[in-house]
């Protein structure tokens, strides 16, 4: 069907984005590896000696390292659990008969479009602040002592906040998924004499896997590099309590100048978001041949 | 559905819904709501919901302590910037990948893909000692190229797949009734594309808008955004809490309202196409 | 003019040969139908004459001018899609004037056309609208309509009503017909229904793996198959074919006879059977008989024919009408 000439007009309207997207990914990541092989601190000007992977030596086994590792381990676990059971639960909830369904969809869908600063520091201030928080307060009223969150147990603030921002992106996607489910099928279903529960766990879990997991790689993606909650909640603190992997990463290069350092730590970043990548692009690519 | 449902269902299913929706709307509400008071009544025992004296002088103060104006006007500028930017760049690319599909052609688009897994703290360092070297930093020009490029996979996906979905036969009914390559652009493509390409936009709009890396890595305050402007509450300052909720709400109003005109797309184009 | 002449065309997809060399001849003024099976390069054919589809071997010519790399808009001929493809963010008139649009045409005369074309095919109340406010009948309309102003050399139609309802095929079937009456302008039509086929063509080119079977028109076909494919083909119900004794003693491999050529007798005749199932359609009535050691045969009788389930019946062939099969499938002569 495409004639010669029609495929070199092609390649030209292909090529500007292409070369935007090399040079913006390949040759930045190509400097990080280079960096990361040198004693290169901004604030010791002057030669930047070859050091081989002292680097990478240095930033895995700093205690701190593995430290971040857990951390943006359960971080990514807690607030996946939390979401991707919650979000079942709503689309099931929002996909009933119901008054009102499209108000509530909007108010559901709403924390997805706060800027991750503002939810961080709502929660961090009118909710999880011990003197004036609204938690505080409700804690009072039933009598309990006010909880420090953020001293007390940061991580789980932070996977709190953050399971609020991404609960709507999987409700809205399970739900659209849901909605696509034949009611034809879920009729047999009934016909056959399926209950509710059975025909919940026989067809429409089933006929959900496929969002479910492409929901747990999309998160999983954005999670790794959960960055800004952080920076406005906790810094990371106290100590390394609620340090990930990029807040080091970004600790060690704009906050101690150490880029040779701060290099390595985001190829190691680099390598696990690969892992996870490599399973999500298999789906996608799967999906494109359908 | 043609079947009945008992009211009686339909008014529990209704309740349920309706307070689960509430408790997850309800911390945006709550600061919508303390944007109103004064500091005093922010942070009254018990909390106070209506009836307080209600008042505009957060906003005013918020606008005093640090100009509002201009970093919603940064805000504008680099999440519309940067998608039209974009725009320009995905159209023909995503076009010739639809229409004219190569051998390797999957493999481009894959490859796309895949710098958008990259994490940014990955590329950080080279991206902050260039922008440094050459003066990008705290620049609106420097913040509208880098959201350009982070945001260019997923819109070349996202009009892909809608280019995807004009059926070949109209392309070749119009190469029939004589239409040329820029014929067909002009008069069939794009007027059938144009709803895809807006809710493209819109999207994109919004993940500028809430980008929350390089916002504030790359800018302090001549090109800071919303994000950043919104950051620089993070250091309590005796009583703020009013003024934190006006500055929240004139931070995400906007975009909160693109954002419930977009939800459809929002799916379609967050998971690449793979959920519509 | 539409005299459209293929020689030698030849169409591979990669190694896959779809149309292997294929010679044809269509006359101005004809109404051809292309029919055979899904997949049997009937489509990708009507492409090939289209220029959608570039040849790989061979000469398309149009009016005895080399067309074999004109591009599709300069061959002069419209194309009625099956989708019917029409622009859905245009109006009707809009779609109607697109190519004449972009031929560049005087917009006093696109307008005369466009109206015109309306006229004949009553669509003058509907030309604001968007197709998508079209039932499926007047879409089809839209886009023949946006075929016929352009005044190509030929018309073709890929499946046009395959997307329609049964009582509309039958009334756009109707309306085709008199428009290449009243256009008196070649027509090249594709279809997989026989019925169509028949009931539209003046030559009907059966074809199978992308070759041509058959040429001729819808009679000589009906009487005179070329061979057991096109005899299979052309009529409904289909033939009956026999092979084992009663074609030894015919000097035949296989034979065949078409359920209308076959007497039915409660008493007597040459193969006895049993009625397995008996279709009553009120003007005829189909027997489905299960003869001793042949397969089902399929009888047509007159419409009061009191044939029940598990009824024995006698049948016989009509002498003349047996149509007789080499090993080769060949018809013999």
């Amino acid at each position: 069907m495409a004639t010669q000439h029609s495929r070199s007009a092609a390649r030209l309207m292909i090529s500007p984005a292409v070369i935007l997207l090399f040079l913006w990914m390949i040759v930045p990541l190509a400097m990080t590896i280079y960096f990361s092989f040198l004693n290169y601190n901004l604030l010791r000007p002057g030669a930047h000696d070859f050091v081989g992977f002292r680097n990478y030596y240095y930033f895995l086994t700093d205690p701190s390292f593995l430290i971040a590792i857990k951390n943006t381990l359960i971080l990514v676990l807690g607030v996946l659990v939390i979401t991707v059971v919650g979000g079942v639960a709503l689309a099931v909830l929002l996909d009933q008969p119901m008054w009102g369904q499209g108000i509530v969809r909007i108010l559901v869908i709403a924390p997805f479009f706060v800027m991750p600063t503002v939810s961080a520091l709502v929660w961090k201030n009118m909710f999880l602040n011990p003197v004036n928080g609204l938690f505080a307060y409700f804690a009072q009223l039933m009598g309990l002592q006010p909880y420090d969150f953020l001293s007390q147990s940061p991580l789980m603030s932070i996977i709190m906040i953050v399971s609020w921002e991404w609960l709507p992106f999987a409700t809205l996607i399970l739900l659209t998924a849901m909605q696509s489910l034949d009611s034809e099928q879920m009729e047999a279903a009934e016909m056959d004499g399926a209950s509710a529960i059975s025909r919940f766990i026989y067809i429409t879990l089933p006929h959900l896997t496929r969002s479910i997991t492409v929901v747990i790689l999309i998160q999983t993606i954005f999670l790794l590099s959960v960055f800004a909650e952080i920076l406005v909640t906790t810094n990371g603190g106290p100590g390394t309590a609620s340090t990930n992997l990029p807040y080091l990463v970004y600790g060690q290069s704009l906050l101690q100048f150490d880029v040779g350092g701060g290099s390595a730590g985001g190829i190691v970043a680099v390598i696990l978001a690969n892992i996870v990548a490599i399973f999500l692009m298999r789906m996608i690519g799967k999906n494109l041949e359908a | 559905m043609a079947r009945a449902v008992t009211p009686a269902r339909k008014l529990g299913f209704t309740i349920a819904s309706w307070t689960v929706g509430l408790v997850i709307f309800f911390p945006i509400l709550w600061t919508f709501i303390t944007s109103f008071k004064s500091e005093g009544d922010a942070v009254a025992i018990p909390p106070l919901f209506v009836n307080f004296h209600w008042t505009l002088e957060n906003y005013v103060l918020v606008n005093q302590r640090s100009d509002y104006l201009l970093h919603f006007w940064n805000s504008v500028v680099i999440s519309v910037g940067s998608t039209f930017l974009a725009l320009v760049i995905a159209i023909p690319a995503a076009w010739a990948m639809a229409f004219v599909p190569g051998k390797r052609t999957k493999d481009v688009l894959m490859w796309m893909l895949s710098t958008k897994m990259m994490p940014a703290v990955g590329v950080l360092i080279p991206i902050y000692l260039m922008f440094k070297n050459t003066g990008l930093l705290d620049t609106l020009t420097g913040l509208v190229i880098i959201m350009t490029l982070i945001n260019l996979p997923i819109l070349i996906w996202m009009l892909y797949t809608y280019f995807k979905e004009i059926p070949g036969e109209i392309l070749e009914a119009a190469r029939m009734d004589g239409a040329d390559l820029k014929s067909e652009v002009l008069y069939i493509l794009t007027p059938m594309a144009i709803p895809g390409i807006a809710s493209t936009m819109l999207l994109n709009i919004i993940l500028a808008w809430n980008e929350a890396f390089w916002t504030l890595m790359l800018t302090s305050s001549q090109a800071a955004p919303l994000t950043q402007f919104i950051a620089s509450y993070s250091s309590p300052e005796g009583l703020f809490y009013a003024k934190l909720s006006a500055a929240s709400t004139m931070a995400i109003a906007p975009i909160l309202i693109l954002g419930w005109f977009s939800q459809k797309q929002l799916v379609r184009g967050l998971t690449f196409g793979a959920v519509k | 003019m539409g005299k459209i002449s293929l020689r030698k065309v030849t169409k591979k997809f990669g190694e896959v040969a779809v149309i292997p060399s294929l010679d044809l001849e269509i006359n101005d003024g004809e109404f051809v139908v292309f029919v055979g099976p899904s997949g049997c390069g009937k489509s990708t054919l009507l492409r090939l004459i289209a220029g959608l589809e570039d040849v790989t071997d061979g000469v398309i010519e149009i009016d005895g001018v080399n067309a074999t790399q004109t591009p599709p808009a300069k061959r002069g001929l419209a194309m009625v899609f099956q989708s019917y493809a029409l622009y859905p963010h245009m109006s009707v008139r809009k779609n109607i004037t697109f190519p004449l649009k972009m031929a560049g045409m005087d917009p006093a005369e696109q307008e005369r056309r466009v109206a015109n074309a309306a006229k004949v095919l009553n669509l003058t109340d509907y030309l604001e609208r968007k197709p998508g406010q079209l039932s499926g009948g007047q879409r089809q309309r839209v886009a023949i309509g946006r075929a016929i102003v352009r005044e190509p050399k030929a018309f073709l139609f890929d499946e046009p009503l395959s997307n329609l309802d049964a009582a509309l095929r039958v009334n756009m079937r109707l309306e085709i017909t008199e428009l290449h009456h009243t256009l008196k302008t070649t027509m090249i039509y594709v279809t997989h229904d026989q019925v169509e086929a028949m009931t539209m063509a003046d030559k009907i080119v059966v074809l199978q793996a992308g070759r041509v079977e058959q040429v001729g028109s819808p009679l000589e076909l009906y009487n005179a198959p070329a061979n057991i494919f096109v005899a299979g083909f052309i009529g409904s119900p289909r033939m009956n074919f026999v092979t084992g004794a009663d074609a030894d003693k015919l000097n035949a491999k296989t034979i065949g006879v078409r359920p209308e050529h076959i007497d039915l007798s409660k008493d007597a005749g040459h193969w006895k059977g049993t009625v397995t199932v008996s279709e009553h359609l009120g003007s005829d009535t189909f027997l489905h008989v299960a003869v001793e050691g042949q397969d089902t045969m399929t009888v047509r009788a007159d419409g009061d024919v009191a044939a029940r389930y598990g009824d024995t019946v006698y049948l016989t062939p009509q002498a003349d009408r047996i149509h007789r099969f080499g090993a080769d499938g060949k018809t013999l002569k």
